[in-house]
């Protein structure tokens, strides 16, 4: 459970434009645990979304270094990385072809790692498809007419179809309706046991990362404010900004918002003022 | 096979997108109007009563006469039948759309898909090249063409298919340039698809709504353009027939015999009429579609 | 409450599509919103709480493909199928805040002259000079640090938050009777919608100013609404203060949609259905929340 599978040394991107700077993200250092659901938490402008497309190698870092079990991740990437860190996007509306059948879909990854035999393809979609809870027969449908849910599954067994080892989860649910939400993050969880599967969950809800996370990162303007694991830090947050992000969320029940209440009362709300 | 339990089938999208298309009363004329003169084209020989008069003959017992029971629409200066002549200068104008759209068609696509995608020096480059083009009017460009080469059918097709592919180029970069954002691509990105596949087979076919409805009215322009250039003598000659070339030709003897400038013109109308009735109706139709 | 409510919804029904492919989309929605009151309706998308929203403000097209029946009443302006009738008798009575606030603001106009426009609506013959000075003193009680700067700017050049309270700025600048908010600040971040919401609820305590708050989010509803209606498939399932829905919430979706979400406090995810028959079960009101009996 403690050996690392994903070690951020020094991380740091920093964009220029037209003469202008902006430092995205700065000296971020993480060792994430194989096995674990860790949560990366902020709000717009944190660097969250930075960090993942870096380690999605979608773009170079321009300080420090990545290990993925023990190596250096090159800028670059080769098709074994590329198989290994997977990705499921925000939006399920948009993450599926509308003009490719489901199965098209989930039977890519297959066909550009050459997984099975070609004959046996088909066979493994109707099994992934039937991994996330959708019947096998979904795939030769377009996804037009499913649902933001039943998209999101199909984007999930897409990702598993690689087989990965971890998967970067950029707000997997933040579009989708409460009940909805609670069952693909069961499915999720599900999931990470059964294949021993490691997850960078990006979000900015608080609530999702106490019902899921194993760890949680707190970044706040491009830099690493606390890091921990779930319970430690919904315990005892050390930092002012974790206090005030836990202080602003809206919760449901008396129990939550006592806690929520404790935890404010560390750390004063800033008062409305300028730049909000 | 499992039975279809869960709801909402998937091919719903098409069926409404049909629905769209024949609910308009004017994309079914349309249809129709392209459907005969398709067909007078296609089976020309067989339909029209003097397939003969298509070549240099002459019949000068029957020169200039005005529409009449023997020739429905009267006859040209060389006492051929108009009407069939009318139906064979379709036929030259179809093969001529057909010829230069599937040549520009594909070159300006996959410019445009390229440039679009990979964005970058690529696309300075390529799509820099394609605005020189169109900063050219197309006439004049294609007219420059024709004044270096001898006016025949097949450099008339080549000049207007050089001046139609960067049309292509900027409708598919700006398909592709929205499209690129889209979730799919990023994830066909991700799982490490190569560029080809991601170009062709996630990026394209979400072009095709795009690409059809713009070669449907652009059959009609093309038709339009190739007469305008054997209008001014530029294009096929005589004595194949023409439509543009026949109302140069009659404009000559107007207004005693305006039936030779006046069918072959009201048979461009109707032509290119008719392919953009059934370009709109497409559009409307995708567009009920999604 | 002695006074009408200053909207009551009653009865409403609505289907879109014809020739006998009609979809329906409300099935007999009641509800109202008195002054100083902050009321709201919650539900999943495709519940039926926007359209029934843009049905109150008269924003729904009317056409052959849309059929309303019911009751929509503001001030004692009856309007059976909103449309251009209420949109154009209620003014700027009724004011309306969206989800993202700066696709609302025109990107090609400085907010000065959009600031102008929506004082005129209701007082045509305002000098500039007068209208940029209420301007700068609503965006002042907005708690927008330099009004005259913001006035001066484009409203991408200002962040969301930013853009959230000149929005809210420009609705209660008419001091509208009623304010609707749809899914408000959800397109930004928690601290900033917290703060949007602080300022809604403010305004219907100084001002009297009636709240309908259009959320998919429960924890917004219980931090922000005095009453709160729970619409399902177009339907209303339960009606009832806050205090009550969140301490004992009756109707079996409310209960699945309160257990559905995740808690700061722990507790995992519970195993629930996505839906339910029982979800459909007929309308639970609580005690102190019936119809206004007054209204005839």
């Amino acid at each position: 459970m403690s050996e690392p599978i994903l070690e951020l040394n020094g991380l740091g991107k920093t964009f220029e434009a037209d003469g202008n700077r902006v430092v995205a993200l700065s000296d971020v250092s993480l060792t994430f645990a194989r096995g674990g659901c860790h949560a990366i938490v902020g709000e717009s402008g944190s660097g969250k979304t930075t960090l993942a497309n870096l380690v999605l190698g979608l773009m170079a870092p321009t300080a420090g270094e990545m290990r993925f079990n023990s190596v250096a991740l090159p800028g670059d990437r080769g098709k074994g990385h590329r198989r290994a860190i997977q990705l499921v996007q925000q939006n399920p509306l948009s993450a599926l072809n509308p003009r490719r059948t489901i199965g098209a879909s989930v039977r890519l990854p297959l066909d550009v790692h050459e997984i099975g035999t070609s004959s046996g393809r088909a066979a493994r979609v109707a099994e992934l498809l039937q991994e996330v809870g959708l019947e096998p027969d979904y795939a030769q449908r377009s996804p037009r007419g499913l649902s933001g849910g039943q998209r999101q599954r199909v984007a999930i067994a897409r990702a598993l179809a690689c087989e990965p080892e971890l998967i970067v989860l950029d707000e997997p649910t933040s579009a989708l309706d409460v009940l909805v939400q609670a069952r693909v993050l069961k499915l999720l969880e599900r999931l990470r046991v059964e294949h021993g599967l490691t997850y960078l969950f990006i979000t900015h809800d608080l609530a999702v990362v106490r019902a899921i996370a194993t760890t949680v990162s707190v970044f706040q303007r491009g830099r690493l404010v606390e890091s921990g694991p779930v319970e430690a830090l919904f315990a005892a947050p050390q930092a002012d900004y974790t206090r005030q992000l836990i202080g602003a969320v809206p919760v449901v029940t008396e129990e939550e918002a006592r806690l929520r209440d404790a935890i404010r009362a560390g750390a004063p709300m800033p008062a409305a003022g300028p730049g909000a | 096979m499992a039975a279809p339990s869960a709801p909402a089938g998937g091919n719903k999208p098409r069926s409404k997108a049909l629905a769209a298309f024949f609910g308009n009363p004017l994309s079914v004329l349309g249809l129709a109007i392209v459907t005969v003169i398709v067909l007078l084209s296609v089976f020309a020989d067989w339909l029209t009563p003097y397939p003969e008069h298509v070549g240099p003959i002459g019949d000068f017992a029957a020169m200039n006469m005005p529409p009449d029971e023997t020739y429905r629409l009267g006859t040209d200066t060389m006492g051929r039948d108009l009407f069939t002549r009318i139906v064979y200068g379709y036929q030259l104008s179809l093969i001529m759309a057909v010829v230069v759209l599937s040549i520009a068609t594909p070159v300006g696509v996959v410019v445009g898909l390229v440039a679009g995608y990979k964005g970058g020096w690529i696309d300075y480059a390529l799509m820099r090249i394609t605005d020189i083009f169109l900063a050219v009017p197309p006439l004049v460009l294609a007219m420059a063409i024709m004044g270096f080469l001898q006016p025949t059918l097949m450099n008339g097709m080549l000049a207007i298919t050089a001046m139609w592919w960067p049309w292509y180029a900027r409708l598919i970069y700006n398909v592709t340039r929205a499209e690129a954002q889209e979730g799919y691509v990023l994830a066909a990105e991700t799982v490490g698809a190569s560029t080809a596949h991601i170009l062709f087979r996630e990026i394209l076919p979400n072009c095709w709504p795009s690409i059809l409805t713009k070669m449907t009215l652009d059959i009609g322009f093309v038709i339009l353009m190739a007469s305008s250039l054997s209008f001014l003598g530029l294009g096929v000659q005589p004595p194949t027939p023409d439509l543009g070339s026949m109302v140069a030709e009659g404009a000559k003897y107007m207004p005693d015999a305006w039936w030779l400038s006046v069918w072959p013109a009201i048979a461009i109308l109707i032509v290119v009429l008719g392919f953009n009735l059934v370009g709109d109706g497409l559009r409307e139709a995708f567009e009920a579609e999604s | 409450m002695t006074r009408e409510p200053v909207l009551t919804i009653r009865d409403l029904h609505l289907a879109f599509g014809r020739w006998g492919r009609k979809s329906n989309v409300l099935h007999g929605i009641s509800l109202h919103v008195g002054a100083g009151e902050k009321v709201a309706l919650v539900g999943e998308s495709g519940s039926g709480k926007s359209v029934t929203a843009r049905l109150a403000m008269g924003l729904l097209q009317e056409s052959r493909a849309t059929h309303a029946t019911g009751s929509i009443r503001f001030d004692g302006i009856e309007a059976v199928k909103g449309g251009p009738e209420i949109a154009r008798r209620r003014g700027n009575r009724v004011a309306m805040i969206f989800q993202d606030p700066t696709s609302a603001l025109n990107p090609t106009f400085k907010i000065r002259g959009q600031f102008r426009e929506v004082l005129r609506s209701a007082e045509p013959r305002l000098s500039d000079a007068e209208a940029d000075r209420r301007a700068e003193a609503a965006l002042a009680e907005v708690s927008i640090p330099d009004p005259a700067r913001a006035l001066d700017s484009y409203a991408f050049q200002l962040s969301g938050g930013m853009n959230q309270r000149v929005m809210i700025a420009m609705a209660l600048a008419n001091r509208p009777e009623l304010l609707i908010a749809d899914e408000p600040g959800t397109a930004l971040d928690v601290t900033v919608q917290a703060q949007t919401l602080k300022l809604m609820g403010d305004l219907a305590a100084t001002r009297g100013t009636a709240v309908l708050l259009i959320s998919h989010n429960l924890g917004v509803v219980r931090e922000f609404a005095d009453r709160v209606y729970v619409i399902y498939r177009g339907r209303m399932v339960e009606h009832a203060t806050t205090k009550q829905l969140f301490a004992a919430p009756r109707h079996p979706y409310t209960q699945a949609l309160l257990s559905a979400i995740p808690k700061i406090s722990g507790g995992g995810l519970p195993d629930l259905p996505e839906r339910s028959p029982d979800f459909e079960r007929p309308l639970i009101v609580h005690e102190g929340c019936g119809e206004p009996a007054e209204v005839v």
